[in-house]
């Protein structure tokens, strides 16, 4: 006869509520679990499916997710050329936040060049951008409509596509333009600013006593045309043929000066160790004070009950039970606790985790762990009950 | 040891509770004999030592001074004999009974008796029909599957008295059996257990107050500030 399950089937009421308040601290367990898993995959998510072999960037920093890189695009023919390179194609990257509808909307624009990669991974519902302008494919996230406008920078775009599931590093949706339209959102000034830059340099230039003014006049066209340039790229994405020498491109590439080339184990460091350790520890960190929490409210409640079973416990001396009976009773409802409440924890998680704000990723190694761990709080924490009933005498058996 | 005529033997007991001078002497040299069978009753004043010396008796409480014997064995000489199993001793020959049932709440009356057998290793379906039979046998056929807390007082004694009984022990000890219950009860309890020292052939020390309840015991033992007269 099992005692541990006679006690339960007894007070039931009293040990499903234990379970289930229990239960929902170890599915916020979870939940945090899954959300460092999301944050993780969140950031990798542009590196992964971009499929690129290297990422050239600005020299000197850790672009183009880090910080703010910003190299010419026309790079990319000297980086297709270098040997071991088959394929170089520039991407832009911008977060932008607009008002749609009232409510703020917030992405991750991508630009990419029609003719080469890292654009949409997959096209759900309508097709992928064709015409050089004002089409835009939008992640699912975005919840827009195809055939949807909104406007960005100076003009107005249309949704022609969803993808899947794309999001940055800070877990924004994505959206994809042609190149030549992220760049004009991001780097195109407006007419306003354009006009006072030119006076600004043309006022600049007539105070300048050794240039005639011929001179002056061709040097403020040319400067003017590098202002407005546009033709600048956040990063350029290169994949090697197969084969190929990852350190030795780099090194050429290094050589060239004013770039550097991050390899994707270097680009999966950054994103990870730099961009979201913090966010991780935090994470980390609340876990364990859940599960401490966890373990005294467990270990309340086992003690509490060994309490109420002081009679019960000096009866089974009284009649000869030997220990090991005893101890298998608060051991045993200690871990069926710990069962029920780790088993209604996920449940609940399985029935909700898709519809949290941030992506939820449950990895059954991390389940497993956890499980591990709630059983083994479980056994340390029925020791407070063990010892306390290890101590019953039998003759307190005796008193009404 | 040789196979002696008793089921309890005690010689020279003595409980002290205590040290220095609040120490309490609960018994006081108190030796005796009582042979497989017999129902011997207790009586005397609240305080006298009565629940001390059947708790003595009933291994759970440490004797200062004197030897216990229980069916044959040596249990206590001077204190507990070194390295005696107290507990297989409670569970293989001595049943008890106390005022309050001490029946466990959240077993029923059936599992009540079972974990009895259980903990002397038999197995639950041999356990579970002799439970069934012995509590049929109290007439509480009808009630094997209710828990403690829907019993009479009267049911649930005679539940508590099955437990007792379960494992045939040479030894049973009742204290109080009766008082929880009104005297019709009370006298069932009582002439249960008469008929269970014939049967069972089996040695059994009723401590009661009440005078009434003790006719047609083989002994009465009046206790009076420790110590014992018969
Ligand atoms: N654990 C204990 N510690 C100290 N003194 C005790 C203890 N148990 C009993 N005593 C004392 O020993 C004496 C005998 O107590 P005992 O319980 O044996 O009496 P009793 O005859 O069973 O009384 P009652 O009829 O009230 O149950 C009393 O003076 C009591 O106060
Ligand atoms: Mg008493």
């Amino acid at each position: 006869m099992n005692l541990a399950i006679r006690d339960i089937r007894y007070h039931r009421g009293r040990f499903i509520l234990t379970s289930i308040g229990l239960g929902l601290l170890l599915g916020v367990v979870m939940s945090m679990g899954g959300i460092y898993r999301g944050l993780f995959a969140d950031a990798l998510t542009i590196l992964n499916i971009t499929k690129a072999d290297i990422w050239v960037v600005q020299q000197d920093t850790n672009g183009p997710f880090a910080e703010n890189s910003r190299i010419p695009e026309d790079i990319k023919y000297r980086i297709k050329a270098a040997p071991g390179v088959t394929e170089a194609s520039p991407l832009s990257f911008q977060t932008i936040q607009i008002d749609r509808m009232d409510k703020p909307l917030r992405f991750f624009l991508i630009g990419f060049d029609l003719n080469g990669f890292g654009g949409p991974p997959v096209i759900l519902a309508g097709r992928n951008i064709r015409q050089k302008h004002y089409e835009m494919v939008v992640a699912k996230g975005m919840k827009m409509e195809l055939g949807e406008k909104i406007r960005l920078g100076l003009h107005e775009y249309t949704v022609v596509g969803i993808t899947g599931k794309v999001v940055s590093s800070s877990g924004d949706p994505a959206a994809y333009v042609g190149l030549a339209d992220a760049q004009d959102i991001q780097f195109k000034k407006d007419n306003d600013a354009i006009r006072n830059d030119r006076e600004r340099i043309g006022a600049n230039l007539s105070g300048m006593q050794t240039l005639s003014p011929a001179q002056a006049k061709y040097l403020k066209q040319n400067i003017a045309g590098i202002t407005e340039s546009t033709h600048t790229v956040n990063t350029v994405v290169a994949r090697l043929a197969p084969g190929a020498n990852l350190h030795e491109v780099q090194e050429r590439i290094n050589r060239w000066n004013h770039f550097r080339p991050i390899s994707v184990e270097e680009q999966t460091t950054i994103l990870t160790k730099g961009m979201i350790e913090k966010a991780r520890m935090q994470l980390g960190l609340f876990r364990i004070i859940l599960l401490v929490i966890s373990a005294v409210i467990i270990s309340l409640i086992i003690y509490t009950s060994t309490l109420d079973k002081i009679k019960v416990i000096a009866t089974l001396k009284l009649i000869g039970s030997r220990n090991r009976v005893i101890v298998g009773m608060i051991l045993q409802q200690s871990l069926l606790m710990g069962i029920i409440a780790y088993g209604i924890g996920y449940i609940l998680i399985l029935l909700t985790y898709e519809k949290f704000p941030r992506r939820i990723v449950l990895e059954s190694f991390d389940l497993q762990l956890l499980f591990a761990i709630v059983m083994a709080i479980c056994m340390i924490a029925s020791l407070v009950g063990i010892r306390k009933a290890l101590k019953v005498e039998p003759a307190e058996a005796l008193g009404g | 040891m040789a196979n002696s005529m008793y089921a309890i033997e005690v010689e020279h007991l003595t409980k002290i509770y205590g040290k220095g001078e609040t120490a309490v002497t609960a018994i006081a040299d108190a030796t005796f004999q009582v042979k497989p069978g017999e129902l011997v009753a207790i009586l005397g004043p609240s305080g006298s030592g009565k629940t001390t010396l059947l708790t003595a008796i009933g291994l759970i409480n440490e004797p200062t001074h004197g030897k216990v014997i229980i069916a044959d064995a040596m249990v206590a000489d001077e204190g507990w004999v070194s390295g005696i199993d107290l507990k297989r001793l409670r569970r293989e020959k001595l049943g008890f009974i106390f005022q309050a049932h001490n029946l466990i709440p959240f077993l029923t009356a059936l599992e009540n008796v079972m974990i009895a057998l259980e903990i002397n290793q038999l197995s639950s379906r041999e356990a579970k029909r002799r439970a069934t039979e012995l509590l049929i046998s109290l007439n509480l056929g009808h009630r094997l599957n209710n828990y403690p807390s829907a019993l009479s007082g009267g049911e649930a004694q005679r539940v508590a008295i099955a437990r007792a009984l379960a494992n045939r022990p040479k030894v049973i000890l009742a204290d109080e059996p009766t008082a929880a219950l009104d005297t019709e009860n009370g006298k069932n309890v009582m002439d249960l257990l008469k008929k269970l020292a014939v049967e069972n052939h089996s040695a059994i020390l009723v401590v009661t107050h009440d005078r009434r309840m003790v006719e047609g015991f083989d002994r009465i033992f009046e206790v009076l500030d420790g110590r014992i007269a018969s």
